[in-house]
């Protein structure tokens, strides 16, 4: 059930160059968060911006009450997101969207993150690394100060793979050229990160024929179906219609999306 | 002090205090009954519905502006058949009225849907976008031409028993001529204002913004615009009037209501503050305590010194 809450900052720290970790505490968020779910967050006190931002739920604590968001400050309502001080309150309401199907047991399982498209993946990372099914990870970024919570996913003792636009990090060039070659057994794919990446992924995974999730990210206003702006384009029997990344998704299967 | 009356009437429809939501910002209302109980409004006032469903427009839909935001959603709803099979029976629970808005590309059109949206029974009145900057015929059209105005509202009326508001366009020279045209016509109230037609370009892509170039200006960016055309509106006709644009909080709808509002509606102030509507209803009895007022409707127009 989605909540309206003014959250107190727990822990406020840039992690690399404009990027942020933000924990806040909500110990029913927190509870009732699933991967791939986000949060609409109010980051100025004026009216200027005016709209919330949507960030996803990178992480959550249950026994703490806690949950994580990983951002990238792109604009003016992250800047003024980034300046929060622990002990202030943030006013957020979620947990918002659809969030991932988790897997099956046993099932094989590869993750493509492309740069702050790593955000809501460490969440299913960690739910699906419980449960026991073997996961590939696949990270890629413009350079290696771009790459995000390796170490963390490192820390979940999963098979990673890096790359990097520049070879600062890992494999030179798009990730993707690494999910081609590490295709083999999986049996589903969730990707969050860049268009022109998740399409590229969308279309291997069609070529392979391996269901896939793709978390889309549109610019919402209420952020809760009211209001038909962050719609995306999803195929249907009959052609096309629009859905709205807010409510219906943000996360959908891959062959359903309408790639320009 | 007893609890004051914030009840009011709007050409027939009974709202149980003066404020209700702007079409277009709360979907067909459930979409926001997590956050606050839908039956504490006094009305509810749903997305525009046409008669045949509707794609919308390409995205980007929205862009924000200082204090403001564009939107060029395109009336995008699933088609006033599909509104009575899934969305009035939900309306029938409701204990307050629900008042639809319609729009259409012919005077035809508004008829049709109007005599649809009649026969379904759980609605309390309608809503006649004739001001929609959004969709390429009909919409504004039908707003910016007295004649016009009058003649979709004549249409309405005898399509439909239900109490008729019609909603304006800010988009005009004299937004006084389309009210006087829409009393004329019988229109039951008046709903003001829609949006402004405005847009911004990308000084990077050196490409307009939104999907469709052009789009609806709305947020507290045109609340001055907004109280002008009520106080001018409420000089020009007797129909009660339903005021929006730019209300965020009780102060905000207070000076709708003195410009000559009986009721107020919320718009993209739900995007920022899902809970808007209530505190707006708390604030207007707040200060109807606080400066001994025993009737809201006393402060209706109170501005015009008269
Ligand atoms: C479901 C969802 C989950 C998200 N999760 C995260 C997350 O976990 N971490 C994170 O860092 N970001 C996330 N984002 C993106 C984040 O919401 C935006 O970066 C943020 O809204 C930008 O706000 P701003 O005020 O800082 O920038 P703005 O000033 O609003 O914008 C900065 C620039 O980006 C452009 N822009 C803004 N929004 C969009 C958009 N949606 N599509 C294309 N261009 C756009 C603007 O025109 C401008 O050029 C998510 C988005 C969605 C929809
Ligand atoms: C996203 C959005 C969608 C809208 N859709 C409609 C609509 O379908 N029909 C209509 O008459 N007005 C529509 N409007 C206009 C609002 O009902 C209202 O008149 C306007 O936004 C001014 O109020 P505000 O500043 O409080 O939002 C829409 C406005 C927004 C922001
Ligand atoms: S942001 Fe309003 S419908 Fe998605």
């Amino acid at each position: 059930m989605s909540q309206l809450l003014k959250a107190k900052v727990t822990t406020h720290r840039q992690i690399s160059s404009g990027y942020y970790l933000l924990e806040f505490s909500g110990a029913e968020l927190a509870e009732t968060a699933r991967p791939g779910q986000f949060v609409h967050v109010k980051c100025s006190r004026t009216t200027d911006p005016l709209l919330r931002r949507p960030v996803s739920i990178h992480d959550v604590n249950k026994d703490r009450g806690t949950v994580r968001l990983l951002y990238r400050v792109a604009g003016r309502g992250t800047e003024l997101l980034s300046v929060k001080e622990p002990g202030e309150r943030l006013d957020v309401m979620g947990p918002l969207g659809n969030g991932f199907q988790l897997p099956d047991p046993g099932e094989k399982v590869a993750v493509v993150a492309g740069g702050i498209g790593v955000a809501p993946l460490f969440f299913l990372l960690r739910q699906v690394a419980a449960a026991g099914n073997d996961v590939k990870v696949f990270v890629g970024a413009r350079s290696c100060r771009d790459l995000l919570a390796v170490d963390d996913i490192k820390g979940l003792g999963v098979e990673i793979q890096l790359a990097t636009d520049d070879g600062s990090a890992g494999h030179r060039g798009p990730v993707t050229e690494l999910l081609a070659r590490g295709l083999k057994n999986i049996d589903r794919i969730y990707t969050c990160g860049p268009a022109a990446m998740m399409k590229a992924v969308a279309g291997l995974a069609r070529e392979y024929n391996i269901p896939t999730q793709v978390s889309l990210e549109e610019r919402m206003g209420c952020g809760v179906g009211a209001c038909l702006a962050c719609t995306c384009k999803i195929k249907t029997p009959g052609g096309s219609s629009y859905k709205r990344v807010c409510a219906d998704g943000p996360v959908f299967n891959a062959q359903e999306v309408a790639w320009e | 002090m007893n609890k004051p009356n914030l009840a009011v009437n709007i050409g027939g429809v009974d709202m149980q205090n003066p404020v209700t939501t702007a079409s277009g910002t709360f979907g067909f209302g459930p979409e926001y009954s997590r956050y606050i109980d839908i039956n504490e409004l006094g009305a509810v006032v749903v997305k525009g519905t046409t008669l045949h469903p509707r794609e919308g427009n390409a995205t980007p839909r929205i862009v924000e502006t200082p204090s403001g935001i564009l939107n060029s959603i395109g009336l995008q709803n699933p088609g006033v058949d599909y509104v009575i099979e899934h969305y009035v029976p939900y309306f029938k629970t409701l204990r307050v009225p629900v008042i639809v808005n319609i729009s259409g590309d012919t005077v035809e059109d508004y008829a049709k849907v109007a005599e649809k949206l009649d026969a379904a029974g759980g609605i309390a009145g309608l809503e006649v976008n004739i001001s929609c900057p959004n969709v390429k015929k009909g919409g504004m059209a039908f707003g910016s031409d007295p004649a016009m105005a009058a003649e979709v509202t004549a249409a309405v009326k005898s399509a439909a028993k239900l109490p008729v508001v019609v909603k304006l366009s800010p988009n005009v020279t004299d937004i006084t001529a389309v009210a006087e045209a829409v009393a004329e016509a019988g229109a039951d109230g008046l709903s003001l204002i829609n949006t402004l037609l405005g847009m911004a370009i990308d000084i990077n892509s050196r490409r307009p913004i939104l999907g469709s170039v052009m789009g609806g200006l709305s947020g507290p960016a045109v609340k001055p615009v907004a109280v002008r055309a009520v106080w001018q509106v409420y000089k020009a006709v007797q129909l009660p009037i339903i005021g929006m644009g730019g209300i965020s909080t009780a102060e905000d709808a207070l000076e709708f209501i003195l410009a000559g509002a009986s009721a107020v509606a919320v718009g993209t102030a739900n995007f920022v503050n899902p809970r808007a509507t209530m505190d707006i209803i708390a604030g207007i009895e707040r200060y109807l305590i606080d400066n001994g007022v025993k009737d809201v409707n006393e402060l209706v127009g109170a501005a015009h010194g008269n």
